[in-house]
C-alpha cells in the first residue's frame, strides 16, 4: 500500500465550470499509470467525494499516463455551502488515499 | 496562414514583456486575450464587475494597445472585466477611451454586448429553446427574473462580426474562452478542427508550456492544423504539455462544446517540430445546432463573518464541540431577538486548521497548534446578518467548555470583530439557448475614440 500522491507526479483538481469538478492524476510513467488504473476503484473515489458512482465520468488516458475523474460538484461553486471557490483542494483527498 | 498572438491567459495576470515584443516582431494577424471566466465565483457576474484592480488592468491594457498600434492588427479581448456583463464591457471601454487619449491613438472600437434581458430568455424558455445541461439547477421564468445579470457566451460568429466592422479593438462581453482565438482562423478558412483545438490549447496563454508564468505564445493556423510556439525565454511546448492541456478545466478531455458544434480531439496527432514548437493535426470539428450557453447570477442572501483564534490546547482539542455549542445557543437567541425563524438564516462554524477546506469529507486526523474559528452568518438582509454576527460576539469571546471553570477569553484579530460581506450571489443557470441567427442575442456598437 502507498499514498497515491507519493507514487504519482501530481494530482490536480479544478472547477470545470461552476457545476462540475475535474480531478487529473498525472502518473508520470506507463508503469505507474498501469498500477493506478488497476488499483483505483471508481466506487471508492465516489465515496471519497460523497457523490454517486453513476455521476462520475472516468477517463484512463494511456497516451498521457493520466487518470481523470469528472463529476457534478457536491456543492455548487460559490454557494454559501461551498468551501473552495476554484475546486483547488479536492485533489488532496486522492493524494492522501492509500492504494495497492 | 493566420498567426494569433496570445499575450497571457487573462488580462491582469501579468506576462513577459520581452516575449510580447518578440510576438509583435513576428507580425501576427491579430492579438487575442481573455478577460475572465466564472472561475472566481458568482459575485463578479452578479455585480457586473472585474476581480482585477483597475490600475493593473489599465497598465496591462495600455501595453497591449501599444503592441496593437505597432503590429497594426486588431486587438480582441473576450469576457471583459472577469464576468463579461455589459457593465464590465463599459468599464473596459472607459479605460480604453482614457488610454486612447493619453497615447494619442485614434481608434475604431467595437463593443460586443452579451447581456441578456430576463424577459427575452424567459420567452425563449417558454418556446422550448432553453435547455438545461448536465448538472444544471432547476430554473424557470421566476429564476431568470431574479438574476442580477444574465449573459450568453458568444462564439466565433459574433467575434467575427465584431472584427468585420474594421475595429482596431474589440471589447467583447462574455464569450467562450476559445472564440476570440478561433474566430479569425475560421473566417479565413483554416481547418475548423485545428482552429478550435489550437484556441483551447492557447486560451490560458503559456499554461500549455513548460513555463506557464511567461504568458506569451503564438499559434499559426492553416488548412490542416496548427503550430504552437511559446515566446517566453525558457518556455517550451512539447507534445505532452500541449495534449495535456485538453484536461484543464474540462469535464471531457476529448470533446469541447462550442456554439454551433463541438470539437473532437480523439484522433489528434501531436508532433514536436523542435524542442520548443508543437504541430497538431487531425482534430475534428463536428457541426451541430447553434446554441449558446447561458450564465446567470442572483443574490442568495447577505453574509457577515468573524474570526476567532483558539490557542489554548484544551479548546483546540475540543474546538468542534465548543463551536457547535455556541452556534446552537446563538440560533435560539437570534430567533428570540430578530423575529426570524431558524429556516431563515444559517450560522456555520468552520474550523480553520482542522477541516475548513473539506468539511465532512476531510480524512486527515492531526491536532493542530491553533484553530481559527470562522463564523459565517447568512441571513435575508445585511442588517440581519450583522445583527446575528453581533449576537455571536460575546460567546466567541468568553464561552467556556464547561460551567465549572473560570471565564476564558479568546483572541480576536480584528475590531470590529464582525465583517459584513454584503450580498452573496449564486450561479443559477447552466443552460443553453438555441439561436436562429448567432447575432440575435448579442449587440454590437462601434465608436471612433481618441485622436491621432
Amino acid at each position: 500500500m502507498a499514498e497515491l500522491g507519493a507514487i504519482v507526479q501530481k494530482v490536480r483538481s479544478k472547477n470545470a465550470g461552476p457545476f462540475w469538478l475535474t480531478v487529473d492524476i498525472f502518473c508520470g510513467s506507463a508503469e505507474v499509470f498501469a498500477r493506478v488504473v488497476s488499483a483505483l476503484d471508481t466506487a471508492r473515489v465516489a465515496a471519497l467525494y460523497g457523490v454517486s458512482g453513476a455521476d462520475i465520468r472516468r477517463f484512463d488516458i494511456a497516451d498521457l499516463s493520466v487518470v481523470k475523474f469528472s463529476f457534478p460538484r457536491p456543492t455548487v461553486q460559490g454557494t454559501a455551502a461551498d468551501r473552495d471557490m476554484h475546486g483547488a483542494a479536492w485533489a488532496v483527498l486522492l493524494e492522501e488515499m492509500e492504494i495497492a | 496562414m493566420v498567426r494569433v498572438l496570445i499575450p497571457t491567459g487573462a488580462l491582469g495576470l501579468a506576462y513577459d514583456r520581452a516575449a510580447l515584443a518578440r510576438g509583435v516582431a513576428n507580425r501576427p494577424d491579430i492579438i487575442a486575450v481573455d478577460g475572465g471566466s466564472t472561475d472566481s465565483g458568482p459575485s463578479y457576474l452578479g455585480r457586473g464587475v472585474s476581480k482585477y484592480s483597475r490600475s493593473t488592468t489599465r497598465a496591462e491594457w495600455r501595453d497591449l494597445m501599444l503592441a496593437r498600434a505597432e503590429a497594426g492588427v486588431p486587438l480582441v479581448i473576450g469576457t471583459a472585466g472577469t464576468c463579461g456583463a455589459d457593465s464590465a464591457v463599459d468599464w473596459l471601454y472607459e479605460i480604453t477611451c482614457e488610454l486612447a487619449a493619453e497615447l494619442g491613438q485614434k481608434l475604431r472600437v467595437a463593443r460586443l454586448y452579451s447581456g441578456q434581458s430576463p424577459d427575452a430568455v424567459a420567452d425563449a424558455m417558454a418556446a422550448g429553446r432553453v435547455k438545461p445541461l448536465s448538472g444544471a439547477p432547476g430554473a424557470d421564468a421566476e429564476t431568470l427574473r431574479s438574476c442580477a445579470n444574465i449573459v450568453a457566451l458568444a462564439g466565433a460568429e459574433q467575434i467575427r462580426a465584431a472584427i468585420d466592422t474594421g475595429a482596431d479593438i474589440v471589447i467583447a462581453g462574455r464569450t467562450t474562452d476559445t472564440a476570440i482565438i478561433a474566430a479569425l482562423p475560421i473566417a479565413r478558412n483554416c481547418d475548423a478542427g485545428g482552429a478550435w483545438h489550437g484556441a483551447k490549447v492557447g486560451e490560458c496563454g503559456a499554461l500549455a508550456t513548460t513555463n506557464p508564468a511567461s504568458g506569451v505564445i503564438q499559434i499559426d493556423f492553416d488548412e490542416t492544423g496548427f503550430t504552437l510556439e511559446p515566446l517566453g525565454g525558457i518556455a517550451r511546448a512539447t507534445p505532452y504539455t500541449v495534449s495535456a492541456h485538453m484536461l484543464y478545466e474540462n469535464t471531457d478531455p476529448f470533446i469541447l462544446y462550442e456554439p454551433g458544434g463541438h470539437l473532437d480531439v480523439t484522433g489528434s496527432r501531436y508532433v514536436a517540430l523542435d524542442d520548443r514548437r508543437v504541430r497538431v493535426e487531425g482534430s475534428v470539428w463536428v457541426p451541430g445546432p447553434y446554441t449558446v450557453k447561458l450564465e446567470g447570477a442572483r443574490i442568495a442572501g447577505y453574509q457577515a463573518v468573524s474570526l476567532t483564534l483558539l490557542r489554548d490546547r484544551r479548546y483546540v482539542e475540543n474546538a468542534r464541540t465548543w463551536a457547535e455549542d455556541i452556534a446552537a445557543r446563538c440560533r435560539k437567541v437570534a430567533v428570540e431577538r430578530t423575529g426570524l425563524t431558524e429556516a431563515d438564516f444559517t450560522i456555520e462554524m468552520r474550523l480553520v486548521g482542522q477541516d475548513a477546506t473539506l468539511g465532512p469529507l476531510e480524512t486527515g486526523r492531526t491536532v493542530p497548534t491553533e484553530v481559527g474559528v470562522l463564523a459565517i452568518v447568512t441571513a435575508p438582509t445585511e442588517p440581519q446578518a450583522v445583527e446575528i454576527a453581533k449576537i455571536l460576539n460575546p460567546y466567541l469571546l468568553h464561552h467556556a467548555l464547561t460551567e465549572e471553570e473560570p471565564m476564558p477569553t479568546f483572541a480576536f484579530p480584528f475590531s470590529p470583530a464582525e465583517m459584513s460581506r454584503g450580498a452573496i450571489y449564486e450561479f443559477c443557470l447552466h443552460h443553453v439557448m438555441t439561436l436562429d441567427n448567432p447575432m440575435s442575442a448579442f449587440r454590437l456598437e462601434v465608436s471612433e475614440v481618441g485622436h491621432g
